[in-house]
């Protein structure tokens, strides 16, 4: 069965080490702090000028000075820190943080992705997107195989506007786990009950199968 | 030195239309509410603002942008605004959309003498449109410039009287940086202390970058998203 959001977020997770600084980008991806392993320290990056978010705040705790990046009230665990956005940026360019988790309307073989753009309908701002795939030193995109109508979100060449390129290393989809390598995508992983074929089918990119491929274990 | 203004009214004086004018601010967390408003009621126009968002429909640069004040706005994100993307697709709003870590270094170069460096992010995309590319240790960057403005307005929790300022938490974000970069810097902020009360370890942003500091007031100080758990 085809994984659901908190499914693909459970399987992102299991690439966390202990002691990694970690930035999630909106949508999918800030779910992954929800299965962060018992016991594992990680310490969660917000591009507003944050380190150390914490779980959302009480109601009576709510702070209109605290804020994520996708602007929710927020808090901030004990050993936090605050600075300011170029500070934010710095950290984020110098290669500081251990992974960056975004969402995605594209991603290529190569590993370009398109994440900011639909032309004529959705313009509103790239935000931090372009700083974070071109500096982070381990991306993992978490997205739908397909879009709503069917069509392969895997390509060859991205139809949208850019975000970046050759940055995106790791593609976790509600079908399967693949890397981006020489020659295009590897799949690395199905998700629980889908097959090799399936998978095939809904990646319009080059698709390299070797041997046995092993299903996710979420 | 005297840095002290009464109200976000004497302290804007000198703002003319057509100039350019960095707002401190992330969404609305640590937007200059008093000056916001002022601008809004007076009849200057014809701004190029910089600010990392455009502030929702009818609250913060939202309202210049919906009383047609801005001629131009750069930003990072303008997502929770519509009627910033209304002026944008019809073409009646100039908009430069620029990376939220470039920009904030930009105004941070800006403010510290740099006219231009090299970064990554926007290399391949849009972005990079016709600027210089280098390549640095095997990976290519585009030259950005630093960026400076007519006025910088910045919020700030605390500040003395000798305009050293402190930022609270999330709502220091661009603030810090845009202190810098504004030819005048106008400071308003929640508590204001005769000089020599801030502990000197303490301040973000040093007095010199600020020319006008005031007492804010009536702070709404709205969320874009309460988001809690029960």
């Amino acid at each position: 069965m085809s994984l659901d959001k908190n499914g693909i977020a459970k399987r992102i997770a299991q690439e966390l080490k202990d002691g990694y600084y970690v930035n999630l980008g909106i949508g999918i991806p800030t779910l992954v702090a929800n299965y962060i392993p018992e016991g594992m320290e990680v310490i969660l990056q917000s591009e507003n000028g944050l380190l150390g978010i914490g779980p959302f705040p009480t109601p009576e705790d709510v702070d209109p000075d605290l804020i994520n990046a996708g602007k929710q009230t927020v808090t901030a665990i004990p050993g936090a820190s605050f600075f300011d956005s170029a500070s934010s940026f710095g950290m984020i360019r110098g290669g500081h943080i251990d992974l960056t988790v975004l969402g995605a309307f594209e991603v290529t073989e190569k590993g370009d992705i398109a994440s900011w753009k639909v032309p004529g309908k959705l313009i509103k701002g790239m935000g931090g997107a372009m700083d974070l795939v071109a500096a982070a030193k381990n991306i993992i995109v978490a997205m739908q195989h397909t879009d709503k109508e069917g069509n392969s979100k895997l390509l060859k060449e991205c139809t949208l506007p850019l975000t970046g390129v050759n940055c995106v290393k790791r593609i976790v989809t509600n079908l399967a786990v693949v890397d981006v390598v020489e020659g295009g995508f590897r799949l690395i992983e199905r998700a629980p009950g889908v097959s090799v074929k399936e998978i095939q089918k809904a990646t319009e990119g080059n698709l390299i199968v070797e041997g046995e491929v092993p299903e996710m274990k979420v | 030195m005297n840095k002290v203004f009464k109200d976000a009214y004497e302290a804007i004086q000198g703002i003319e239309s057509g100039m350019t004018v960095m707002f401190g601010g992330f969404g609305l967390c640590g937007i200059p509410e008093n000056c916001l408003k002022v601008l809004a009621e007076s009849t200057i126009d014809q701004l190029t603002c910089i600010s990392n968002n455009a502030g929702i429909d009818n609250f913060g640069l939202g309202v210049l942008l919906r009383k047609h004040q801005m001629k131009k706005m750069i930003a990072s994100y303008v997502g929770e605004n519509k009627e910033f993307e209304r002026q944008f697709l019809t073409g009646e709003l100039e908009v430069e959309l620029i990376p939220q870590g470039t920009l904030a270094e930009r105004i941070r170069a800006g403010g510290a003498g740099i006219p231009a460096f090299f970064v990554p992010a926007g290399y391949g995309t849009e972005v990079q449109g016709d600027k210089e590319v280098r390549i640095f240790n095997g990976k290519p960057h585009i030259m950005e410039l630093g960026m400076t403005a007519d006025f910088a307005i910045v919020k700030a929790k605390y500040g003395d009287t000798m305009g050293n300022l402190i930022y609270n938490k999330t709502a220091n974000n661009f603030n810090q940086p845009i202190a810098t970069a504004g030819r005048i810097t106008i400071a308003e902020v929640e508590i204001l202390v005769p000089y020599g009360e801030l502990d000197p370890n303490h301040i973000h942003t040093p007095g010199v970058y600020v020319q006008r500091i005031f007492q804010g007031k009536e702070y709404e100080k709205r969320i874009e998203f309460t988001t809690t758990r029960s």
